[in-house]
């Protein structure tokens, strides 16, 4: 189920979807029509009974070094309002399989804010996180003000915001913007063995905590709680939590198979 | 193609040589900008598997012009500006980088000698921590690449105060990984130089970035640091070349990937 792209590539390993950023020669910078795939791809691969994991890379040196400035320099407020384009971004966050990117080399702008749309991220050690949108006079839209802050907490988002300084690869992991560093080599690999580990987990019980945890960033302990609570009970619907423990009792490997 | 440097490849090996042999070398920001510009092409050219960097004339690098120094003048802001990105430069380099050291290297002359990798000294050169004499601090990486190489105590008498260290002594603390005559220096280099572009290029620079990342940190980070650098040398064409020769009795013969 490979559909043509202009834009991006996508593939499949097992039960890993892969989505590749597909535009090496301006560094895989995002235009309207490339988020517009890269969510139809996120959406396909959601509802593709054989995907369990998604995951996001961008050819070339780097994953995305912005937005396509060109597009919008002439716009106006009321052309952006009327578009609604960042209701893409929105739909992005409301994919329920894990999203895992693997980020090397520039994740700048529009790049960095679709780093935080993932769930996880593996990053080369010569990648580079930033919001240069200040030095255009303007700032990120797609959720960069948001994602970072509850990410890293207020001073950090501040000065990185206010100054569209660089992120190292180290400072990212420092404050948990990605998970691991890996040499650029071997990023792919190493994401993908990543993937297809969490692909082997129940895949009720991975979609199930990605909307826990979400919920967690998104609202009060009181409410998240109950929230995690009725997704805790929801499994115990599941085929795959009876197979769980029965294989966990009898001592040999679960099979699970998402129902 | 540059003011203040000259810069030739010869045999894969890229010369970069600095270029105000009547003022022994010192920095001007045009030299500092040069000499970064010159690395990273370096670094980037695929034909280049070495570099070497030393002095026109009779000296190495004298450190920074005071010339160009004024009251004025925000020392710290010229730091960031001029010879941090030159150090980081260096630092980032994949390639093996030898400081050949014909004369005086003074200052930040010195600190430019102590971020290459390898140092390979003329008996006529010298190290000064120039720095004390004017009142100011070993910088441009001085302090945090000198104790590295000769331990804390050496590298404290060293910055403070402030003494001529000759090529044999260099040698003797390991700042120098080799002196060589006068007359022997310039065909010494190049054929250490020339025996390193000849190399497998992909395992020095992954030797060269896990040994310095092994500063800071733990020895479990490091062990997986070991196993992802084996997997990426694992794939080289070098490393089969190397086994298939040492197989077939032979010389390898390295592409540098």
């Amino acid at each position: 189920m490979s559909r043509i792209y202009e834009y991006i590539h996508t593939s499949s390993e097992g039960h890993v979807g892969i989505i590749s950023l597909n535009r090496p020669e301006v560094l895989n910078a995002l235009n309207r029509t490339m988020i517009v795939e890269i969510l139809s791809a996120m959406e396909s691969f959601d509802q593709d009974e054989n995907i369990r994991v998604i995951l996001l890379s961008g050819n070339g040196r780097a994953f995305a070094a912005g937005a396509d400035i060109q597009e919008m320099a002439n716009d106006s407020a009321i052309d952006f309002e009327l578009l609604d384009q960042f209701k893409n971004w929105d739909r992005i966050a409301a994919i329920k399989k894990p999203i895992i990117g693997a980020v090397q080399g520039f994740a700048l702008g529009g790049g960095f804010e679709l780093a935080l749309c993932c769930d996880m991220v593996y990053a080369a050690d010569d990648a580079e996180f930033g919001f240069p949108e200040v030095d255009l006079g303007v700032m990120p839209g797609a959720g960069g003000t948001q994602r970072l802050t509850k990410l890293v907490g207020k001073t950090k988002a501040m000065e990185w915001l206010f100054t569209g300084k660089r992120i190292t690869s180290g400072e990212a992991l420092h404050y948990g913007i990605v998970n691991r560093i890996f040499a650029k080599e071997i990023l792919m690999e190493e994401t993908l063995k990543a993937a297809a580990k969490i692909a082997s987990q129940a895949p009720l019980s991975i979609r199930l905590i990605k909307e826990s945890v979400l919920k967690a960033v998104d609202t009060t302990l009181n409410e998240g709680m109950h929230f995690e609570r009725k997704n805790f009970y929801l499994l115990f619907s599941s085929e795959d939590q009876k197979e769980g423990m029965s294989a966990f009792r009898e001592k040999r490997k679960p099979e699970f198979k998402g129902k | 193609m540059y003011e203040t440097i000259k810069y030739e490849v010869i045999n894969r090996v890229a010369w970069i040589t600095l270029n105000r042999p009547d003022k022994l070398n010192a920095f001007t920001a045009q030299m500092n900008k040069d000499l970064k510009q010159s690395i990273k092409l370096a670094s980037r050219s695929m034909e280049v598997r070495c570099i070497v960097l030393t002095g026109e004339g009779r000296g190495f690098c004298s450190g920074q012009d005071l010339a160009g120094v004024n009251e004025d003048m925000d020392h710290g802001e010229v730091l960031r500006a001029l010879y941090n990105p030159m150090i980081m430069e260096i630092h980032q380099c994949e390639k093996p980088v030898i400081a050949a050291v014909n004369g005086v290297a003074a200052g930040a002359g010195m600190s430019l000698a102590l971020a290459c990798d390898f140092r390979l000294l003329s008996e006529r050169a010298s190290f000064v921590e120039a720095f004390i004499h004017v009142g100011l601090v070993p910088d441009a990486g001085n302090l945090y690449y000198l104790p590295k190489l000769i331990g804390h105590a050496k590298a404290l008498e060293l910055a403070i105060m402030g003494e001529k260290v000759s090529a044999f002594q260099a040698e003797e603390l390991g700042l120098a990984n080799k002196v060589y005559p006068e007359e022997l220096w310039r065909d010494e280099v190049a054929s250490y130089a020339e025996r390193l572009a000849s190399m497998p290029t992909a395992a020095i620079s992954l030797i060269k970035k896990n040994l310095k990342s092994s500063w800071n940190i733990t020895l479990e980070d490091s062990l997986e640091k070991d196993a992802q650098a084996q997997r990426i040398a694992g794939l080289t064409s070098d490393h089969k070349e190397g086994v298939n020769a040492f197989i077939e009795k032979r010389k390898p013969v390295f592409q540098g990937r």
